[in-house]
């Protein structure tokens, strides 16, 4: 597997008159063709942020970048604006969380669909719209030729999100960019999406991003995840790793508070205290506020990305050490 | 979408009964009496009765609202007290002049609102936005008929390009297509215009604005659509609030044009509601009103359509 998408110490600032926010700070990972990475984090981690950041989704005169991201060895932070949008929809698409609003509500499905595959095809307006009742086949949306017709308010949310589904996969992406697609949509229609996603995916060989608060769903979906945690991954691993033997406090943490079999009557672990202000740029680590196992030096100066073999990856002073198990 | 504008075509029957009792009692209701507008004082009271008589004052009033009504609905208004002429005759001919003048100002002020609103909303530099609210806030503040006086007075007296009054040169019967008349029609059109310009410039830059804001343009960005193409995409979001403004600002064109029509003495339904009033004219006065009401039915009734075609989410049930 060839790597299809390249982040090199990612940083994203906002800057409006009043104030800036330091969203990410630094992250690194690959993607490669075929493989999904899951994205795990609370809101305001800045999961969302990175992951639009692979598009240049952010209005650019508010937003500063640095480091690099790389698409098939294209520089995606210093291309130029139509290049830009070539690209956008084409080798990178996105699944948006609401489909409801990512969608136009004054068009049709189909116009929406098939002015997609006109941009950047160079098909004509007959081939377009069969082209986009094709994508409705495969997404398995019922008598799809009506669909097309239909506006977005006339479906349902998991219907809409097929659609949303069939749009992105229009062009044949290399890389697919999925935020949070399940969060508005119900349990029993979550899974049924991510199936599909999953099974588009291994069909069409494409690289997918998974953003998601859901550690349920990102152990579903992904081949590896990253837990990002104020703007940094502080923990990349295979996702079984991540499962079995989670290396960083927070990562611990995250996992311990999720409800599974076997709990009933027990108490549900918590992690005290709150995301810390993204405003300035931390000093130490910036999950040490929260730590049960800060250590004098946490405080001092931001811990590194360790490799702990079999690619785990943790950003902690203390990760050899947790390694004998400090649940205590 | 047929069957939709019939039922709405169909509601707008009491709404114009409504309209025609207002319009009925208010002319009554309004102090000072016609017959002695066109009698002398020192006439005697036989031929003040016998007046009376033949314009049919002298009937209670439901008996006059419901002769009136019956006579109106054949299409007869009646005869000028004034001029002794059919009503139906001048209203008809001033109305299509003041439909010309209401034409071109609301095409004008549209155009030009959209452009500057959509400008302001885009507009990354603040100049370029305050510049534009700062058009509108004059448009809505400025007093047209002022201004009016004011373009006379720049363009018809001191410059002496552009006429100052009338509808087109002097033997002109009627309005023509063609640029002696057109001539005639700029200032007046520049003055009725300002304010639907403010008005709507400020909710084309708002609904807009919002607009961009919305997730979906994100999404549309994300799929590579050209800035010309997302344009096309929110200006279709913002229209049927645009156009909802705009229906009314034109109808308040054709009815509230009366200072501009006398400022330039454009022979349109404002002139002749101007010289009613004065010459306590009823037929002429209840003629223009019901006509222009009516009118502002069908308006209303044509932006809601339009809207529903622009909007599917507009409910046509």
């Amino acid at each position: 597997m060839s790597e299809l998408l390249q982040v090199r110490d990612l940083h994203v600032k906002f800057v409006t008159p009043d104030r800036t926010v330091n969203a990410v700070n630094g992250v690194s990972f690959d993607v490669k063709r075929g493989e999904t990475l899951g994205i795990l984090g609370e809101s305001g981690s800045g999961k969302s942020v990175t992951l639009r950041s692979i598009l240049r989704l952010h209005p650019e005169h508010r937003t500063r970048w640095g480091g690099s991201i790389k698409l098939e060895g294209d520089e995606v932070l210093t291309m130029g604006k139509s290049a830009l949008s070539d690209l956008r929809g084409q080798r990178v698409a996105m699944i948006f969380q609401e489909p409801a609003t990512a969608f136009d509500p004054v068009f049709t499905i189909g116009h929406q669909i098939a002015e997609t595959v006109r941009r950047h095809t160079g098909k004509g307006e007959a081939d377009s719209w069969s082209r986009a009742r094709e994508l409705l086949e495969m997404v398995r949306i019922p008598s799809p030729a009506q669909r097309l017709k239909a506006y977005p308010h006339e479906m349902s949310g998991g219907m809409r999100q097929r659609a949303m589904i069939a749009l992105a996969l229009s062009c044949n992406p290399a890389l697919l960019l999925a935020d949070e697609p399940t969060t508005a949509l119900d349990a029993t229609v979550q899974i049924q999406v991510l199936l599909l996603i999953r099974e588009l995916q291994r069909e069409f060989n494409v690289g997918v991003i998974f953003v998601t608060h859901d550690i349920g769903v990102a152990v579903e979906v992904s081949d590896r995840i990253g837990v990002m945690y104020a703007g940094k991954i502080v923990e990349l691993a295979p996702v079984e790793q991540m499962v079995d033997a989670p290396r960083h406090p927070y990562s611990r943490g995250l996992l311990a508070s999720t409800v599974h079999d076997g709990m009933r009557g027990q108490r549900l672990e918590a992690i005290p205290g709150a995301p810390p202000d993204l405003a300035e740029v931390p000093t130490g680590c910036s999950f040490a506020p929260r730590c049960k196992f800060v250590q004098p030096n946490c405080i001092v100066r931001p811990p590194d990305l360790r490799e702990m073999g079999g690619s785990h990856l943790v950003r902690c002073v203390l990760a050899d050490v947790q390694e004998a198990g400090v649940a205590a | 979408m047929l069957l939709y504008a019939l039922r709405r075509l169909l509601y707008l029957v009491p709404v114009a009964f409504g309209v025609s009792l207002l319009v009925f009692a208010l002319v009554h209701l309004a102090p000072g009496d016609p017959i002695s507008a066109i009698v002398p004082p020192d006439a005697p009271h036989e031929v003040d009765d016998k007046l009376k008589e033949y314009y049919g004052f002298d009937k209670p009033l439901p008996v006059q609202y419901f002769r009136w009504l019956a006579v109106t609905l054949t299409g007869d208004l009646g005869t000028s007290i004034g001029t002794g002429r059919p009503v139906a005759a001048e209203v008809a001919s001033a109305f299509g002049n003041t439909i010309i003048l209401a034409i071109a100002a609301t095409l004008f002020a549209f155009s030009l609102a959209v452009f500057l609103g959509t400008s302001a909303a885009y507009a990354k530099s603040r100049i370029v936005d305050r510049l534009v609210t700062m058009i509108s806030l004059m448009g809505v503040s400025v007093p047209h008929f002022w201004l009016a006086i004011v373009l006379v007075i720049v363009f018809s007296v001191e410059m002496g390009v552009l006429p100052p009054m009338g509808i087109g040169p002097e033997n002109s019967t009627g309005w023509r297509l063609d640029w002696p008349h057109l001539k005639h029609m700029i200032l007046p059109t520049i003055a009725l215009s300002v304010i639907p310009l403010g008005v709507v410039t400020r909710t084309v830059r708002s609904t807009v604005k919002e607009t961009l804001s919305m997730e979906f343009v994100t999404a549309l960005q994300a799929k590579g659509m050209r800035d010309d193409q997302i344009l096309r995409h929110v200006l279709k979001n913002a229209a049927p609030t645009c156009l909802a403004v705009m229906g009314l600002q034109a109808g308040n064109l054709i009815g509230g044009s009366i200072l501009i029509e006398t400022v330039f003495a454009w022979p349109g339904t404002g002139f002749l509601l101007n010289s009613a009033i004065f010459r306590r004219d009823l037929p002429i006065l209840q003629g223009t009103t019901l006509v222009l009401a009516g009118f502002f039915m069908l308006l209303n009734l044509t932006v809601d359509i339009i809207q529903t075609m622009v909007d599917p989410r507009i409910k046509r049930g």
